[in-house]
């Protein structure tokens, strides 16, 4: 049920194309992507200049976003189809978004891009005209994001999940390996930590595991689902992919996505630290 | 060698260069796909987007990225062994690599 109402898969999507209902968009952090070719009707959002403030590091104002979704032509009930490439890292993250600002109806792309080129499926190079609405967003709903004091407060004491690679986690990596290894923050993990990556929740072709391997995943790790968990991971799109996991597909009400995540975390002057495994 | 237009081994660091990147500092792995060529020659057609996954030596996913339009593709390691997987459509190849620190690892990977 938890699937029906917040993933789709690639055979809906291109029986839906010209369903007016449907708005399908393309997320990422690059989207030179999407000029090379995309889905036949998706718009784009870039991660970086329509989802971050630019100004403070934050998510665009709930104005901003009533701004973005009217301009894009999403209407308060439109059916909202996310997906992307990174294995929807930021599809994920913009469907946290979506609900952080009350959206009712958004729901992910099984697979995302990835999926639909490994099936050979068509794109496009033209974006579509859309007519602009008049979005009214909902107040933030921080019941599913934390900050960076709650993370504090949570060491020892919530279940807290590093959803990054355990190069990452040990503090071998300080950043995924497609971006250079020179980043201002410190390496390794918040302390009591369980590293438990985003990748294990999917499969190669970037769909999602079954509901059965993906509680496995956590609760074989040691994570007791029904304590709060807090996600963490580099910037946040990674772990939003796994509070995806937790709270869309396993039904899991207490997690929150930490969206400061280790680039906040570990810049933070005097916060513990742990490395190794 | 055929390659219509794709570098072997992978792409220039021209640009890691102009950003003011120390090389010496990172452990590159990079290189470049290629499909078989019409003719049956290897190393023909840049193979764009296909997914090049890098594992590290416990099997467990670190990066993935899709090859450019030059069929190029480049990741930021740490010494060691690592392992690629490529896919596209039909196609998935595994390769075991060893990294290690201011000398890139070029590959040429044909599907």
């Amino acid at each position: 049920m938890l699937r029906q109402s917040s993933l789709v898969t690639a055979e809906w999507v291109a029986k839906n194309l010209n369903n007016p209902q449907v708005v399908i968009v393309e997320v990422d952090e690059d989207t030179t992507l999407y000029q090379q070719g995309h889905i036949e009707g998706a718009i784009t959002f870039n991660w970086r200049d329509d989802l971050q403030d630019g100004l403070i590091r934050d998510l665009i104002s709930k104005e901003k976003f009533e701004v973005l979704l009217s301009k894009s032509g999403i209407s308060n009930d439109s059916t909202v189809i996310l997906y992307g490439g990174n294995n929807n890292w930021f599809a994920t993250y913009a469907f946290w978004y979506f609900k952080i600002y009350g959206h009712q109806d958004v729901r992910i792309l099984d697979g995302g891009r990835k999926r639909w080129e490994l099936d050979a499926r068509p794109f496009v190079t033209s974006a579509p005209a859309r007519i602009a609405t008049r979005y009214v967003a909902k107040e933030r709903d921080n019941s599913i994001r934390a900050f960076r004091d709650e993370v504090i407060t949570a060491i020892g004491k919530l279940n807290l999940v590093d959803v990054r690679s355990p190069a990452e986690f040990t503090g071998e990596l300080a950043a995924p390996a497609h971006l250079p290894q020179e980043q201002g923050q410190v390496k390794g993990h918040i302390p009591t930590a369980k590293n438990i990556p985003w990748s294990k929740a999917a499969n190669e072709d970037g769909t999602f595991k079954s509901d059965a391997e993906l509680k496995e995943i956590f609760i074989g790790a040691g994570v007791d689902l029904a304590t709060e968990t807090i996600a963490y991971c580099r910037i946040g799109e990674r772990s939003a992919f796994s509070w995806f996991v937790l709270h869309e597909l396993l039904g899991v009400t207490k997690v929150r996505n930490y969206d400061g995540s280790w680039t906040e975390y570990g810049s933070l002057v005097g916060a513990p630290v742990a490395v190794g495994a | 060698m055929k390659t219509c237009g794709a570098t072997p081994g992978g792409p220039s660091l021209d640009d890691l260069l102009a950003k003011g990147l120390d090389v010496t500092t990172q452990t590159i792995i990079q290189g470049v796909v290629l499909r078989d060529g019409d003719d049956g020659v290897p190393n023909g057609t840049p193979a764009a987007s296909a997914y090049v996954r890098l594992l590290d030596r416990d099997g467990e996913f670190t990066a993935e990225l899709p090859t450019n339009l030059q069929g190029e593709f480049r990741f930021f390691a740490s010494p060691g062994l690592w392992t690629l997987v490529v896919q596209a459509p039909g196609a998935r190849i595994e390769q075991q690599v060893t990294a290690v620190q201011g000398i890139p690892t070029d590959l040429v990977i044909s599907l």
